[in-house]
C-alpha cells in the first residue's frame, strides 16, 4: 500500500507540474485529493491496517496529501502569476505617445507684463482704475497743465475727430478723471491703450501704458523714489538694480524726472540696447503739480501726491527680449504662443 | 543743441574731464543725447604754404608746386583750381594717414614726383566751402600740425532739451547751467556797443505790440560782398550741426548759437519805405527763404515792408529781401516775439525752423541789445561796413515781467521730503541768477533773471533747489497709509479669470489696433456707422471699431497666409458706438475659432471645429458667473451665417452674439469658410453668484429616457425648458443624449432623446409619481409641439 502511495504522489507530482491551466489543475486535484480521490482512497483503506500500524500509515498518507497540496498550491499561484504577466504585458501602452486634450493658450505679452505691474501695486494698497480711450481736449491737455499751442502738445502727435474729441495720447486723464470723482487720499494705477499718430520701426500708432497717482497728506519726492525702485527691483527681480532719477519737464508734475535703471541686458557696461550708455530709460514720473490737483477738485495746501507714467511695451521688450516691438501687435501665432 | 565742448569752456572751464560734464548735464536735466569727437581721426597733416606753383609739363588740369611745412620743400603734385603761390593750406605729409584709410605716400604723377597731399576741407573729415583746397588764413603758423591748429580734438556735445528749458537753447545757456553746478565763474565775451558810422535809419513800425513788444533794427551799410566767414567760425557752426552759407547769415546763426537771439538780415536795397510788424492779412503769401510760396493765415505775424510780407515774424523770412552775393547795405532785425504769437503757427505751416523753436518756447526778453551790438560788430569784423544807430519799436512794457515769487522753507520739507539748510537754499537761488529777499525766517520772495521765464510758482522754484543739488541726493521711502479704495465684491468677476480661461481652452491672446479699415468693418458691422479719424495713420486705420471682429479676421488672415492652420484667437477691449447719448466706449471679449477641434492627434485626424466647439468655449465663459442667467437663442448678425448665429441673453438683453462666419464675408475676405466667431459683453460675464449650499440627498434617482419626434424647426432648447416647466422640482436634471434624423423618422421631423431624472429629497419617489410626472411631460409637449413619442 505504501509503495502505491509513493507512486501515487509521484504521479499526482508529475501530473501538477503538468497542468497548463486553472481547470487542468483542479481536474488533477479532483483525482488525487477529493473526495474520490485517488490518495484520499488511500485514507478509506487503513481500516484493514492493524491499530499499530494504522497512524503511521495515516500519517504518511497525509505527509503526501500535504505534498500534492502544496504543489497544487504553488502551481496555481505561478498559473495565476503568468496569467496576470501575460495580462499586463498585453495591456501595456506606448507611454510615449502624446496625451489626449486642449493645450493651453498664451496671455498676450504685454498682458502678461500688465498682470505684473498690476500685482505690485495691488499689494502696496493701489486700485486699477480705468479711462475712456476717446478723451476730451480737457482731460488729456487742459487739466493737466498743457494749455492749447504748449510746445509739450507737439510730441503728442494727437489723433483727433475733428470736433474736439481725439485718441487719449496717454494714461495721464485717468489722474483728472479719478481726482474729480472722489475723495483724497487716491492711490490708483490706470492700465491702458493710447495712441499717437506716429509710425516706423520704433514707433506703433497705438501701444499701452500704466499711469500711476498716490495723493495724500505729506506724500513727498521720497514716497516717489521709493516706490517707483521698489517697482522696478520687482519687475526685473534684480535686487540691487541701479535706478537713477534724472531731473526731466512734464507740464502736470513738478519736480518732474526721468528714470533710468541700469541696462538689464548688459549690466550697464554698455551694449546695443542702451545704446552704450549702460542706462535703460524706463518711465516719467513727478509730483503732481499744483494746478493738476486744483483741476481733479484737490486742495494743493493740504494734500500732495505724485505720478508716473510708463509704456508696457518697453517693460516688456526688456523683460522677455524682444527686438521689434511692431511684433506685440501683428499676432501672428507663433509669436503669441511663445508666452504661454 | 549741439555744440563743441571747446567753446563752451571759454564761457566756463571748470576742472572735470568730458564724462563728468556729461554726466553733469545729463543728471541736471540737460540731456547728453550724444558725444562725437569734432573730427574723424587722422595723422601728419601740418599748416603747408606753397611755395612756388606751375603747371604740370604733361597735364592741364595738374600743377606741380613747392610747399613748405616750414623746415623742407616738397614736391606735390596738386590738381585743385584754387592751388596758388602764398596759399596756406592743410599739407598731408608722406606717411599721413587721413580718414577713409588713406595712407599718403611717396608717388610719381604723369612723371613728377609728388611728396604728400594738398588737401581740402572733406578730405579732413571738415565742410568743403569751396571746390578744393581749403584755404587756411595767412597768418597761419606754418609747420603747426592741423588738428592743433583747427583745434580738431575737440568733442561735439548734443543736448536733448525739454521744452521748459529754452534758455539752454545757446552756448551762453549751457554755460550758466555749467556755471551753476560747478560754482565755476562765466567769462562772457565782452559785447560794447559798436561805434555809428552812418546815420542811415530805416524806418519801422510795430502794429501788434503784444505778439512783438521790441523790435530793433539797424542799417549797416557798405559790405563787403566778396568777404568770406573765417574758419573759426565755420568750424563753430559746423559742429553745431550748421553749414555756412554767407558772411551775413553765418553770423546771425552764430549769435543765435551763441546767445539765443535769432536774427534776420534784409537785403536794405530790396526793402521799400518801412518796415511795419503786424498779423497777416487772409490771402497774403510769401516766397520763404526754402522757397516755398506760403500763402499766409491772418494768425500768422508777420515783418512787411510797403509792398506786404517780406517775412513770417520768427520762423523764416522771405526770398525777395534776403541777403545774397551782392547784397553791400543790410538791414538787421533783432526781436522779441511774444512766445503765445508763435506757437504753433511754424508748424502750421509745415516748417520747422532754428528761430520758430526758439521763440516758440522764450527768447529771453532782455537779450536783443546785446545780440544786436554782438552781430553786428561780427559782421563789421568780417565784412566791414558802416553800421548805422539802433532803433527801437514796440511796446517793452508788454514783455513777460519776472513775477516776485514767494518761497517757503517748510514746503521745500513737504515736496521733497527732507529739509534743505535755508543758506544752501539762498545759494542755490542766487547761482541761478535769482535775486532772493528774506521775507521772515525761512521765508523768501524770489525774483527769476529775465532768461528764467519758465518760473512762476513755488513749485518752478523747489524743483530748481532739487535740481541742481542732485536727485539723487534725496532721501527715498515707500510711502505707508492704507488702501484707498473698494475691493471689489466677491460676486464681481476679475476680468482676469474670463481671459484664463480661454488661454486654458487653447486660446492666444491677440492686440489688434483700435481703429479699422472703414471698408472692413462696413462689411462686418455695417449697421453702426464708426467715429472716423481725422488724421488716420494710414486710410487702413481711418475708423474705430464698432465691434472687434474686424480686427480678429485681420489677424487670422494673416495667420492662414503664414501656413497657420488652426487657430484660436481672442481679444478683450473697447468697441466705439456713436449714438444719441453720445458715444458708447464698451469693453468686449470676442474669439476666433478655426481649423481641427482638437490639436493632430496621433490616434488619427480630428474632425474641424462646429459651431459647437465655439459654443462651448461661449458656455465655459457664462459658466464662470451665473450660467442659468444666461440663455442662447437664435438670432442675426450681419457678419455671421443666418443660419448659424445664435445670441446671448442675460436679463432679456441681447450681450453678444456667436456663429460662423457668413459665406459672403468669407468669400470677399478671402477667408476659410469654417471660421467661427463670438463678441460678447463683458460686464454681464462678471456679475456672478455667491455659492448657496443645499443639503445633499441620499434618496433614489429615478432616470426615464424618451425620445420624442418634433417638427425638424423646433429648438431643442425649447424642448428641454418646456420639459422643465411642466415638473416641478422633482425633476432634477434633463439631458439630450441623442438627435436623429433620417430613416424610421417622417422627413422634417427629427428625434430628440432625452434622460429625465427624477428625485424626491427628502422621500423615496414611487413608479407611480414619476410615471405621473413624464405623462405631464408627454401631454405638454404634445400640445406645445406636437410632438410624439417615438416607438
Amino acid at each position: 500500500m505504501m509503495e502505491n502511495l509513493d507512486s501515487l504522489v509521484d504521479a499526482a507530482l508529475a501530473e501538477v507540474a503538468g497542468a497548463a491551466d486553472a481547470r487542468a489543475l483542479d481536474e488533477v486535484r479532483v483525482r488525487y485529493l477529493g473526495k474520490k480521490g485517488e490518495i484520499s482512497a488511500l485514507l478509506k483503506s487503513l481500516g484493514g491496517l492493524s491499530a499499530e500500524d494504522r497512524p503511521k500509515a495515516g500519517a504518511l498518507i497525509n505527509e503526501g496529501k500535504q505534498r500534492v497540496q502544496a504543489a497544487l498550491d504553488e502551481r496555481r499561484e505561478a498559473l495565476e502569476q503568468a496569467a496576470l504577466d501575460q495580462q499586463l504585458s498585453a495591456e501595456s501602452l506606448d507611454v510615449t505617445l502624446p496625451g489626449r486634450g486642449e493645450p493651453p493658450g498664451a496671455l498676450h505679452p504685454v498682458t502678461r507684463m500688465r498682470r505684473r505691474m498690476e500685482d505690485f501695486f495691488l499689494r502696496l494698497g493701489f486700485d486699477i482704475a480705468e479711462g475712456p480711450e476717446v478723451e476730451d481736449d480737457f482731460h488729456n491737455f487742459e487739466a493737466l497743465n498743457i494749455p492749447a499751442h504748449h510746445p509739450a502738445r507737439a510730441m503728442h502727435d494727437t489723433f483727433y475727430f475733428g470736433d474736439g474729441r481725439l485718441l487719449r495720447t496717454h494714461t495721464s486723464p485717468v489722474q483728472v478723471r479719478v481726482m474729480q470723482k472722489g475723495q483724497p487720499p487716491f492711490r490708483i494705477i490706470a492700465p491702458g491703450r493710447v495712441y499717437r499718430c506716429d509710425s516706423d520701426l520704433t514707433h506703433t500708432p497705438m501701444f499701452h501704458q500704466v499711469e500711476g497717482l498716490l495723493v495724500d497728506e505729506n506724500i513727498t519726492f521720497a514716497d516717489l523714489k521709493g516706490t517707483v525702485a521698489a517697482f522696478l527691483q520687482y519687475i526685473f527681480e534684480v535686487d540691487d538694480l541701479p535706478v537713477r532719477f534724472r531731473p526731466s519737464y512734464f507740464p502736470f508734475t513738478e519736480p518732474s524726472a526721468e528714470v533710468d535703471v541700469g541696462c538689464v541686458h548688459c549690466g550697464g557696461e554698455g551694449c546695443r540696447v542702451c545704446s552704450h550708455s549702460g542706462w535703460i530709460e524706463i518711465m516719467g514720473c513727478g509730483m503732481v503739480h499744483p494746478r493738476v490737483l486744483e483741476h481733479g477738485g484737490v486742495d494743493p495746501s493740504r494734500y500732495s501726491g505724485f505720478a508716473f507714467g510708463m509704456g508696457i511695451e518697453r517693460l516688456t521688450m526688456l523683460r522677455y527680449g524682444v527686438n521689434d516691438l511692431r511684433l506685440f501687435f501683428e499676432n501672428d501665432a507663433r509669436f503669441l504662443s511663445q508666452f504661454a | 543743441m549741439r555744440f563743441n565742448e571747446a567753446w563752451l569752456r571759454e564761457w566756463v572751464n571748470p576742472a572735470i574731464d568730458t564724462d563728468t560734464l556729461v554726466h553733469q548735464l545729463t543728471m541736471a536735466g540737460l540731456e547728453v543725447d550724444a558725444v562725437e569727437p569734432a573730427a574723424a581721426p587722422f595723422t601728419g597733416v601740418v599748416v603747408g604754404e606753397i611755395k612756388s606753383c606751375r603747371p604740370h609739363p604733361d597735364a592741364d588740369k595738374l600743377r606741380l608746386c613747392e610747399v613748405s611745412d616750414g623746415e623742407s620743400l616738397f614736391p606735390v603734385v596738386c590738381g585743385a583750381p584754387n592751388a596758388r603761390e602764398g596759399l596756406k593750406v592743410p599739407f598731408a605729409k608722406v606717411g599721413a594717414e587721413l580718414p577713409g584709410d588713406l595712407k599718403i605716400k611717396k608717388a610719381k604723377l604723369r612723371g613728377e614726383p609728388s611728396e604728400g597731399m594738398l588737401c581740402g576741407g572733406s578730405e579732413l573729415g571738415l565742410d568743403d566751402l569751396i571746390d578744393g583746397l581749403l584755404e587756411l588764413p595767412a597768418d597761419a603758423p606754418v609747420g603747426t600740425d592741423i588738428r592743433e591748429y583747427l583745434a580738431l580734438d575737440d568733442t561735439v556735445i548734443e543736448v536733448d532739451l525739454t521744452p521748459n528749458r529754452a534758455d539752454c537753447l545757446s552756448l551762453r545757456g549751457i554755460a550758466r547751467e555749467v556755471g551753476v553746478l560747478n560754482r565755476a565763474p562765466l567769462t562772457e565775451p565782452a559785447v560794447e556797443a559798436v561805434a555809428v558810422s552812418d546815420e542811415t535809419t530805416f524806418p519801422v513800425t510795430v502794429e501788434n505790440s503784444d505778439g512783438c513788444p521790441r523790435y530793433l533794427g539797424r542799417v549797416i551799410r557798405g559790405i563787403d560782398p566778396a568777404a568770406t566767414t573765417p574758419l573759426w567760425m565755420v568750424e563753430r557752426l559746423r559742429r553745431a550741426g550748421l553749414h555756412a552759407i554767407d558772411p551775413i547769415v553765418d553770423v546771425t546763426n552764430y549769435v543765435l548759437l551763441e546767445l539765443g537771439q535769432p536774427l534776420h538780415a534784409f537785403d536794405l536795397s530790396k526793402l521799400s519805405g518801412g518796415i511795419v510788424v503786424r498779423q497777416a492779412r487772409a490771402g497774403e503769401q510769401l516766397l520763404t527763404l526754402d522757397d516755398q510760396t506760403q500763402e499766409l493765415r491772418d494768425d500768422t505775424l508777420v515783418i512787411a515792408d510797403d509792398n506786404g510780407p517780406v517775412a513770417m515774424a520768427g520762423i523764416m523770412g522771405g526770398r525777395p529781401t534776403a541777403v545774397s552775393d551782392d547784397t553791400v547795405d543790410l538791414f538787421l532785425e533783432c526781436a522779441f516775439f511774444n512766445p503765445l504769437a508763435i506757437v504753433g503757427r511754424a508748424r502750421g505751416y509745415g516748417l520747422h525752423t532754428d528761430s520758430s523753436h526758439r521763440y516758440e518756447r522764450g527768447v529771453d526778453p532782455a537779450l536783443q541789445q546785446v545780440a544786436m551790438e554782438r552781430a553786428t560788430a561780427l559782421i563789421v569784423e568780417i565784412a566791414g561796413g558802416r553800421p548805422g544807430p539802433v532803433t527801437e519799436a514796440g511796446d517793452a512794457a508788454r514783455a513777460p515781467q519776472p513775477a516776485d515769487i514767494a518761497l517757503r522753507a517748510e514746503r521745500v520739507t513737504a515736496l521733497l521730503g527732507a529739509a534743505l539748510d535755508h543758506g544752501e537754499i539762498v545759494d542755490i537761488l542766487e547761482r541761478l541768477g535769482m535775486t532772493v529777499r528774506e521775507t521772515g525766517d525761512g521765508e523768501w520772495t524770489v525774483r527769476a533773471p529775465s532768461w528764467r521765464f519758465d518760473m512762476a510758482i513755488e513749485e518752478d522754484l523747489i524743483e530748481e533747489l532739487a535740481r541742481v543739488r542732485g536727485y539723487e541726493h534725496w532721501p527715498s521711502r515707500v510711502p505707508s497709509g492704507t488702501p484707498a479704495g473698494e475691493p471689489d465684491g466677491e460676486r464681481r468677476l476679475p476680468l482676469r479669470r474670463l481671459a484664463d480661461t480661454l488661454r486654458d481652452r487653447g486660446y492666444l491672446e491677440a492686440i489688434t489696433y483700435s481703429f479699422v479699415a472703414p471698408d472692413l468693418l462696413a462689411k462686418v458691422d455695417p449697421d453702426h456707422p464708426p467715429l472716423a479719424l481725422m488724421n488716420p495713420i494710414s486710410a487702413d486705420l481711418g475708423v474705430m471699431r464698432t465691434n472687434l471682429f474686424a480686427g480678429l479676421l485681420n489677424a487670422a488672415g494673416r495667420n492662414l497666409n503664414r501656413q497657420i492652420d488652426r487657430l484660436r484667437l481672442f481679444e478683450t477691449g473697447l468697441r466705439f458706438i456713436p449714438g444719441a447719448d453720445g458715444l458708447a466706449q464698451e469693453p468686449r471679449v470676442a474669439g476666433l475659432l478655426y481649423g481641427s477641434a482638437r490639436p493632430a492627434h496621433w490616434e488619427g485626424k480630428p474632425r474641424r471645429v462646429d459651431f459647437y466647439d465655439l459654443k462651448g468655449d461661449v458656455e465655459a465663459l457664462t459658466a464662470l458667473s451665473d450660467p442659468a442667467a444666461f440663455s442662447f437663442r437664435p438670432g442675426q448678425h450681419p457678419a455671421l451665417h443666418p443660419g448659424q448665429c445664435a445670441e446671448l441673453v442675460r436679463g432679456g438683453r441681447v450681450v453678444g452674439h456667436l456663429g460662423k462666419l457668413h459665406p459672403r464675408l468669407a468669400r470677399d475676405l478671402d477667408l476659410p469658410a469654417d471660421l467661427y466667431l463670438f463678441e460678447l459683453a463683458l460686464e454681464p460675464l462678471r456679475d456672478g453668484l455667491l455659492p448657496h449650499f443645499e443639503p445633499v440627498s441620499d434618496q433614489p434617482r429615478v432616470q426615464r429616457d424618451l425620445a420624442f419626434v418634433v417638427d425638424a424647426e423646433v429648438p431643442a432648447g425649447d424642448l428641454v425648458a418646456a420639459v422643465r416647466a411642466a415638473c416641478d422640482a422633482r425633476l432634477r436634471n434633463v439631458h439630450i443624449f441623442d438627435v436623429y434624423q433620417g430613416e424610421h423618422i417622417q422627413a422634417g421631423r427629427k428625434s430628440l432623446a432625452l434622460t429625465l431624472t427624477f428625485q424626491d429629497p427628502s422621500r423615496t419617489l414611487r413608479d407611480a409619481q414619476v410615471n405621473d410626472l413624464v405623462e405631464q411631460v408627454v401631454s405638454q409637449l404634445k400640445q406645445q409641439f406636437n410632438a410624439t413619442l417615438r416607438d
